[in-house]
């Protein structure tokens, strides 16, 4: 009994001095912490996926709490987009910050049938190695490898393999254009652009700056730098073989008139109402 | 003599050396040949020549841009009908010279007699600068430029010459024909470097199946002082740089380091003839022997080529290409690539052409590791490539630097043992690629 008794008292005592020693540790090597932090944390979407240039959400959420009005204007989480952004400006009791929502975008239509193989991939199924490997299957050296790297770094399900075209889809719904596949892509096919109004977007989806005849060769949509688009308007650049329509052009305005001019059909634009066979394609 | 190898590593593939008993045959003239300016490491070459230019074989036709960069000469006699990127053995483009060949007109400057020059009147300098004017760089399949190489700093002693003879890749047996058929030349080109360097040994290293070569080296090799012979176990990558400094000196070169680093300096026996051709002959590089070769390849050959043949001509002289040849490979079946466009040119660098079957170049699909650690047991750098794949394949390339992925002599006895057929070799380059970008 004695012996229970001792032991008792001795972890006990044992116990007391090292919780007094925390406590005091605790006291001295006190960590204050902005508590708007953990406020601002709680309401981001906790993807850590980067997107808004931070290391993760921790890190956003602590430049969020210590910027001053003027900095917090420049700070913006895309994937929690415009509704976690009023949370964090309520906190804050800043104005909050309004931003047009994006969006990814394959600039790239070489589907299985605008772009037929010519020869065949038994390597690793990652664009990165099959990119050093050799050109795509079609031949074209820009275009889509069509094995997925971009599927499986998204954290949103917003990508997809699209069965018929072989291309990577984007769910509109789901992506938060956090800018993953823009990183990952070897071949830099991604972009992040304007959603647009109603979903309606205008875009050359070719990367392709060989000349006319080469690109052509190896895929039918390619866009051959003819320069027709840019006679519509006069912000729209073409460089080495290959045309860029800048975000800033609305598809609503000229959509229909880029697409018809274009010969090839290199033009994407989503929502025009003339352009069902281009959205054929790119489905 | 006993014959040694490396310690770590290494595996025994196939060898199929089917055309070890062929002579070189001379492969004739295309009707078009491509240069490309860029066929060593480094910056590609500054181009000399334009549309309409008349060149004849030897001829300058794109100066060495910086120090790491060689000379590009034309290999054939006619008119330059085109300076712009082609399509080359990958499907990228590539700046290349298309000259139409007419005739066969040499430069003035080549020495064409079939004497063999034994004395050697040049000083360093001269040589090196004879080598850099040759445009010769590493022949093995590297392409380090040759003259770099041999420019040893005042504060590194070189005590070591070792010949290259080992071509431990499967089918290839370009270094072996040359071995045989031109042994005086190497020899001569082995006391150039010797001049070169300022000593009076060299190491020839062959490996044991080149019974021919090894036998007239070494009845060669008594009447020159100071040249020897080291006869190497057959085993794949034995023919590995550092691997084969190990073997002949027991020096390890340190990670990160050049051999001349420990005193030793390894040149492919094809690279030093083309050291005596130039010096001797003042001859560019603009020919280089090629295996022709494989298991669908109806009448395999070793051929004399000049630079810039299209492959699909030598694959012409072999009989053609038939239904079967899933795969034509550049380069040996290990190392080398698969080719998407077979009229790409034979390049300084291409040491054969394979065309293989279906049987040979499928791979299966991969499957779980097992963790039999076979991919350790053998990689001659002492590198644990299952867990390179491991983590290259969730994109942790920090964890994968700290496994030193950068020493990687993708030499591909990994995937080649791995029973699950994981391709462990295109990891282990992905990761080399993407940790040197974080850089």
């Amino acid at each position: 009994m004695d012996t229970i008794l001792i032991n008792i008292l001795i972890l006990g005592l044992i116990a007391f001095f090292a919780a007094l020693m925390l406590y005091f540790v605790s006291k001295k090597f006190a960590v204050t912490e902005n508590p708007q932090i953990g406020e601002v944390e709680e309401v981001l979407p906790q993807a850590n996926c980067g997107a808004c240039g931070y290391a993760g959400c921790h890190d956003f959420a602590t430049a969020c709490a210590s910027s001053s009005e003027p900095e917090f204007a420049k700070l913006y989480c895309p994937v929690g987009g415009a509704a976690v952004m009023e949370k964090v400006a309520a906190i804050k009791g800043y104005q909050k910050v309004e931003k047009e929502p994006t969006i990814a975008v394959l600039r790239c239509n070489g589907t299985c049938t605008n772009a037929p193989n010519k020869v065949d991939y038994e390597g690793v199924k990652i664009c990165r190695i099959a990119n050093r490997i050799a050109t795509s299957r079609s031949g074209c050296p820009t275009g889509c490898l069509r094995l997925g790297d971009c599927v499986k770094v998204c954290k949103f399900d917003a990508l997809h393999i699209d069965e018929t075209t072989g291309l990577p889809k984007v769910d509109e719904e789901k992506c938060t254009s956090c800018g993953a596949c823009v990183n990952i892509c070897p071949r830099n096919l991604f972009e992040i652009r304007r959603k647009g109004v109603d979903n309606n977007r205008v875009y050359v989806a070719c990367r392709n700056t060989q000349k006319g005849a080469l690109a052509k060769k190896n895929c039918t949509v390619a866009c051959i730098g003819c320069m027709k688009c840019s006679k519509i308007n006069d912000s729209i650049k073409v460089e080495n073989n290959l045309s860029y329509i800048p975000d800033s052009i609305s598809a609503a305005e000229y959509g229909e008139a880029l697409v018809k001019a274009c010969p090839t059909g290199a033009i994407i634009c989503t929502k025009c109402p003339t352009a069902d066979e281009v959205t054929t394609n790119e489905k | 003599m006993r014959s040694k190898t490396f310690p770590m590593g290494g595996i025994h593939p196939d060898k199929f050396k089917i055309t070890t008993g062929l002579p070189i045959v001379d492969a004739g003239l295309p009707e078009i040949v491509y240069i490309p300016v860029k066929q060593h490491i480094g910056s590609p070459a500054k181009i000399l020549v334009k549309k309409g230019d008349r060149v004849k074989v030897g001829t300058l036709l794109a100066d060495a841009d910086g120090i790491v960069s060689a000379d590009v000469h034309s290999s054939v006699s006619g008119e330059v009908i085109k300076v712009e990127a082609i399509e080359g053995e990958f499907g990228y483009l590539e700046d290349m010279i298309t000259i139409k060949v007419e005739g066969d007109e040499f430069e003035p400057s080549i020495d064409m007699s079939p004497d063999i020059v034994t004395d050697i009147p040049y000083t360093p300098e001269e040589i090196i600068a004879k080598i850099r004017q040759a445009g010769i760089v590493g022949m093995g399949g590297a392409g380090y430029p040759t003259p770099v190489k041999t420019a040893v700093p005042e504060n590194k002693k070189i005590d070591y010459l070792i010949l290259n003879g080992i071509e431990c890749e499967p089918y290839l047996t370009a270094d072996d024909r040359l071995m045989v058929e031109k042994a005086e030349q190497i020899i001569i080109g082995a006391k150039i470097i010797n001049k070169i360097l300022g000593i009076q040994n060299a190491v020839i290293a062959i490996d044991e199946n080149k019974p021919h070569a090894i036998e007239t080296l070494g009845t060669l090799s008594k009447k020159y002082v100071g040249v020897n012979i080291q006869v190497c176990k057959t085993k794949y990558p034995q023919g590995a740089e550092r691997q084969l400094i190990k073997t002949i000196t027991g020096r390890e070169v340190p990670s990160g380091r050049l051999p001349m680093h420990v005193g030793c300096i390894v040149q492919n026996v094809g690279t030093v003839y083309a050291i005596y051709e130039a010096v001797m002959k003042n001859k560019p590089l603009y020919e280089r022997i090629v295996t022709v070769s494989g298991d669908k390849c109806l009448q395999p050959a070793n051929f004399r080529v000049r630079v810039g043949t299209p492959a699909s001509y030598l694959i012409e002289k072999c009989g053609g290409i038939s239904e079967d040849v899933a795969q034509v490979i550049f380069g040996g079946p290990m190392m080398g690539t698969s080719a998407v466009n077979i009229n790409a040119p034979i390049t300084k660098l291409t040491s054969g052409i394979l065309l293989l079957s279906h049987y040979l170049s499928h791979k299966d699909e991969e499957q779980c590791c097992i963790r039999c650690g076979k991919c350790v047991e053998v990689c001659p750098v002492g590198l644990r490539p299952f867990q390179i794949a491991q983590y290259a394949r969730e994109n942790m390339f920090d964890e994968v630097k700290k496994l030193n992925v950068l020493d990687c002599i993708e030499c591909g006895s990994c995937a080649y043992t791995c029973p699950g057929r994981i391709p462990l070799l295109d990891y282990c380059k992905l990761s080399k690629y993407e940790v040197k970008k974080q850089k």
